[in-house]
Parts: structure tokens; sequence; C-alpha cells
């Protein structure tokens, strides 16, 4: 009963990762039949190259900060949404809309809502005589703003999918305890800050490594917001590889730079299974 | 001036539904020790959390201290509630937990180590302080949730259903200690209960209620020996008070004062009863029959001997009931009625 997933994990997991390793350590590239031995060659050339230090800042921040604005604003959300009110049903399926929608549907949205001309915020932005006609900001076309708009739209992707894991860890805990911290005469800010949110602590770091994850992984934002660009100021180290190593043809280098990756999921693949574990302990 | 005082407190959840709680009038005695009683569902819990602040009024006022705190939050109203769940913090020491309504309060954090620690030997607690709420017994978490109730020295205590989640063992202890513990701080407390043993062990006074409505106020003695209606009448007492309809009359008579007609002196109305069910329960036997002939006859009834050695099985005896003993309601209204004089051969 163990071999179809056997099998799964060994030519779709295994198979591929392989393959990587392989290809980083050689001077493979698309359309060429030799391969070559090149040692370390492929990483000490990356780490020589400002793209994919970018890159690396890149990834932390848009993980980072997407997940700090991703936990405040779920945390609102799933506060506001937890309390009975007419039409509660309806607002948590429009909620839920971004997680489910496909990520590229959503980024060509706000490629639109972007855009350096068509973009409906710069519209509502001169519309208040706030800018002037044509001189509104270019949302993509700025690094710092390229920046904070591919970190945003991250944001608003994992912000249902937070909110929903923070409800549902609400939810579990008894109404008793809430109602003992009025009774002990706590505030709202002393429940929330001092009682309930430590005991949802398990819950958000579920939350927030499941967000890490989607994030530092995920290409699909910056290929299609900014396709890394303006001068590779978005680049992140996923879509650095597929740049380079299938774009570029260079697979040597799109694979070592993947493989950069590895260390650090390494690291959030543990601490997930530690934190599954104390939930099941306790 | 009376500690709590309800007027005319009216809960209903559902707009045009029944009352969870209606119309009730209550004041507590300074001091006193006051059980909230009745089956599940008779709004006795709801009443409870009004007076907490937990649940707004539907109508009705609610006064603690001469001051109507109807619009108060729990922690102007200067209560204390322990949960029936305990509803302790469990990411907190018991010396956070028991800290926390200080903290929140804002009293001076030099007073907090004094007083846990007053709580805590109150309670005989000074030894777990340092352990979370996981680390601790049933019976342990009780007494830190008491102790993190009397910390803030409350006007009143609000106790719900405090002991329903020990095992029968630990209960009778606890509510031992419990009673020791409202001697020895004397605040009033008002203390929710389904379990008639607790009520009439612990109460001062019972306030037992049933749909949301009292049905009557009184001492445990009053409320056991002069029940107000047949509801009250049968929901104390194990086995419940025998009933019988006679015309416009309920006749009703506790099980221990049936006894074999031998052992009654004085006036008595005596039947003749088969016995079909004997119980030995140690202390106390339990008998149960069906009357022969007369008004009650085919009527099945309970009896509470300290010996039914002397009776058979599907044998037929003299019993009798001390004219005295007996109870009358209004078949009606159920209340009770005066006594009267019935026969019934």
């Amino acid at each position: 009963m163990l071999a179809p997933a056997v099998l799964y994990i060994l030519l779709l997991v295994a198979g591929p990762f392989l393959l990587a390793i392989f290809y980083a350590f050689s001077d493979a590239r698309i359309g060429n039949t030799q391969l070559h031995f090149v040692g370390l060659e492929n990483f000490r050339s990356i780490l020589q190259s400002p793209s994919f230090r970018i890159a690396v800042r890149n990834s932390f921040i848009f993980t980072i900060g997407s997940q700090i604005v991703v936990i405040i604003a779920s945390s609102i959300l799933a506060i506001a949404l937890e309390q009975p009110f007419r039409g509660r049903g309806m607002l948590r399926f429009l909620m839920l809309l971004p997680w489910v929608a496909p990520i590229a549907l959503g980024a060509i949205g706000w490629k639109w809502i972007l855009d350096s001309i068509y973009s409906v915020i710069s519209w509502v932005l001169v519309a208040l005589h706030l800018y002037k006609p044509f001189g509104a900001p270019m949302w993509l076309g700025e690094p710092h703003l390229a920046i904070a708009s591919v970190l945003l739209v991250h944001s608003w992707r994992l912000i249902p999918f937070s909110t929903v894991i923070l409800l549902a860890g609400r939810t579990a805990i008894p109404k008793d305890i809430p109602e003992a911290a009025a009774v002990d005469g706590a505030g709202f800010w002393r429940t929330e800050f001092l009682i309930l949110l430590p005991m949802m602590m398990p819950i958000i770091s579920v939350a927030v490594l499941f967000g890490i994850i989607f994030t530092f992984t995920d290409m699909t934002v910056v290929y299609i917001l900014t396709a890394g660009g303006p001068f590779d100021s978005t680049q992140v180290l996923p879509s650095l590889a597929f740049t380079l190593g299938i774009q570029g043809s260079d697979l040597a280098a799109g694979a070592a730079i993947s493989l950069t990756l590895v260390p650090l999921l390494v690291i959030i693949a543990y601490l997930m299974l530690r934190v599954a574990h104390r939930a099941e302990v306790t | 001036m009376a500690v709590v005082e309800t007027r005319d407190l009216t809960k209903v959840f559902k707009e045009g539904g029944l009352g969870a709680v209606n119309s009730v009038n209550l004041e507590t005695r300074e001091g006193e020790f006051l059980v909230f009683l009745g089956p599940s569902g008779s709004g006795k819990t709801t009443l409870l959390r009004m007076i907490a602040g937990l649940e707004a009024p539907t109508s009705g006022d609610i006064l603690i201290g001469g001051r109507v705190v109807n619009d108060l939050s729990p922690r102007e109203r200067r209560i204390a509630m322990v949960f029936q769940s305990y509803a302790l913090y469990p990411h907190l020491s018991v010396y956070r937990n028991i800290a926390f309504p200080l903290q929140a309060q804002k009293v001076k954090k030099e007073l907090h180590k004094e007083k846990v620690e007053w709580a805590a030997a109150l309670l005989g607690i000074g030894a777990l302080l340092e352990r979370k709420p996981r680390e601790l017994s049933g019976g342990e978490r009780q007494r830190v949730a008491l102790a993190r109730a009397i910390v803030r020295e409350p006007a009143v205590f609000l106790l719900d259903e405090p002991l329903s989640n020990l095992d029968a063992k630990l209960r009778a202890s606890a509510r031992e200690e419990l009673e020791r513990f409202h001697r020895r701080v004397g605040t009033t407390t008002i203390y929710v209960t389904h379990d008639q043993v607790e009520a009439m062990a612990m109460g001062d006074r019972v306030l037992v209620l049933n749909k949301g409505v009292v049905h009557q106020l009184g001492t445990p003695a009053e409320v056991y020996d002069n029940p107000a209606d047949t509801f009250v009448a049968t929901f104390l007492g194990s086995p419940p008070m025998n009933l019988a309809e006679l015309a416009e009359l309920i006749v009703g008579f506790r099980p221990e004062h049936l006894r074999p007609s031998s052992s009654v002196t004085g006036d008595a109305v005596s039947f003749r009863l088969k016995v079909e069910n004997i119980e030995y329960l140690g202390a106390e036997w339990i008998v149960s029959g069906t009357v022969v002939g007369g008004r009650l006859g085919g009527k099945k009834v309970f009896s509470r001997l300290t010996s039914a050695q002397d009776l058979a099985l599907e044998g037929t005896y003299d019993f009798a009931v001390p004219q005295r003993q007996l109870k009358f309601f209004d078949r009606s209204t159920e209340k009770r009625i005066e006594p009267r004089a019935v026969s019934l051969q």
C-alpha cells in the first residue's frame, strides 16, 4: 500500500531534487548535450552576482514583511468575523476568494490595478487632486514602490488563509476564558494581548510557517507583476532561478540558485513538524 | 441594604420566544450562601450570568450594593465568578493566574505578592504557585479558581456549578471545603447547582427555579418540608415526594414518612401496599409498591425505611403516613394549600 506514495515521492520529489544537485555542479545548458563537472564554480559565480544578492535580500523582505502584514491584518479580521452579525457567512466567503483564485489570476488583476497608465489607484489619486494627471507614482516602475507593491500583493493573497486559521483558533478557545478575564477586570486589549494571543501562539505559528513557505517559494507574483524588474530590483530566488536557468538557458546556474533555498526550507519544515507534534501532545 | 438584588429580571433570548428567566425578584442577605437550584434549562446559569454582567437582561434591574448595575461591565461590578470549567488561563502559572485580577484592576504591583500569598494560603495551594494549570488535579484547579476569585476581595462571589467537574469522592470533600471557606471569608455567595444534595447541604437559602420561573425561595428545611408547589416537592428528595390526585386536590407525602402501620403512632392515614421492589442501599432501604384498594388504589408509591427486612416481595402490608406529614396542593395551580382532613379509604 506504500508503493504508490514511494513511487510518487521518488518520481516527482527525489528525482528532480537529485537532478538539480547534479546540474548545480555541472555546466549544463539548454540545447547542449555535453556535460562537465565543474565543482563549486556555479556557486562561486552566483555568490558574486549582484542580482543574486538582491534576490536573497528581496526573498527575505517579501517573506518577513508580508508575514508581519498578514498576521496583523488577519488577527483584526478574525476578531471582527468572530462575532455573529448579519451577512457574516457571505463576508467570510468573499474573504476567501483571493485565496481560492489561482495566483496568476489575482496577480494579473493587480498588474492592472498597479499599471503605469491604467492604474485605478492612480486614477483615484488624480481625481482627488493629490497628483496631477499622469503625475501619479509608477507603482511597478520605481524600485521601492515595486518592492512595496509585490509585498502587499503577497499579503493580500495570504490574509484569507491566515484569517481562516486564526478564526478556527479563536473558536477553539473556550468562551469561559475571555469571560473570566472580563470578570477579572480585564478590558479588550488586556484580554487580547495577555490571554488570547498567548493561547493562540501555536496556531499563529502554523499560519506563519505556511505563509513563509508560500511566499518564499513563490515566483508567480513577482514574475507577473514586474518580471523581476525594474533592474532586477524585485527579483526573488525562485524567479531568478527561472530567469537564468530556463529563460537564460543556464540550467546549472538556475539549479545552483534553487539549491540555496534548501537550507531555509529544511529549517522551516523541521519547525512545522515540531509545532505539529506539540499540537498532538497537548 | 441587600448585596445583590434583582427586580423583575427577565431574559428572552429569541424575540417572541419563551423567557429563559422570567421576572425574577430576589434579595440576598449580607454574608449568606444562596443557592440557585434547578434542572438544566431552568435559567439558573442565565440568572447568574446576568448578575455577573456577562449577559444583558431583556428587562428588569440588577442592583449590587443598592446601585443599579445593568449598564456596568463585569469589571465595574466588584464581583468574582468561578466558572464550571474553572476557566484558568492555561499559559499562566498559578501565581500569575491569581494575580491576574489584581493586575487587571491596577492594584499596586508591590501588593500583588502579599495578596496572592494570602489567597493561596487560605486555600492551601501555597506550594503550587509555580505550576501551570495543566499540572494540577481537578481539586487543585478548583482551589486556584477560588483563590483567583477571593484575591480581589469582591462584594459577591458567584459560583457556577464548581463541583460538577469533580469525581464523586472528591466532590464531598470539596463541598465541605467550600462551606468552610465561606464561613471563613463571610462574603455573600451565590451558588448555582442542579444537585439538590449540594443545595441542601450548603445553602443558607435555596432558590428553586424551573423554566425561568422562581418556584420557591427559602431555607433548605422550608423548601424540603413545606414545598411551595408540586415541582419543588418532586424536584427535592430522592426518591421524590409521593403525589396522588384526589378530586380537586393533590396529596403528597415524603417516602420517609410512609412506613409500616405498626411503627406509626398518633393520627395517621393508612392503606394496604403490595410490595413490588426492595432496594438495599446500606443505611436505608427503598421499597416501592402499589396501593391496594381505597382512593389511592393502583397508585405507585415509594417508601424509605431504615429496615425492610420484615417485608417480602409481592407481599401485601399495612402502611401509614402520619396525618401531619401530608401535604396538600391545589390540582389546577399545583400550589400548596392548607392541610385538611381526607380519607384515603
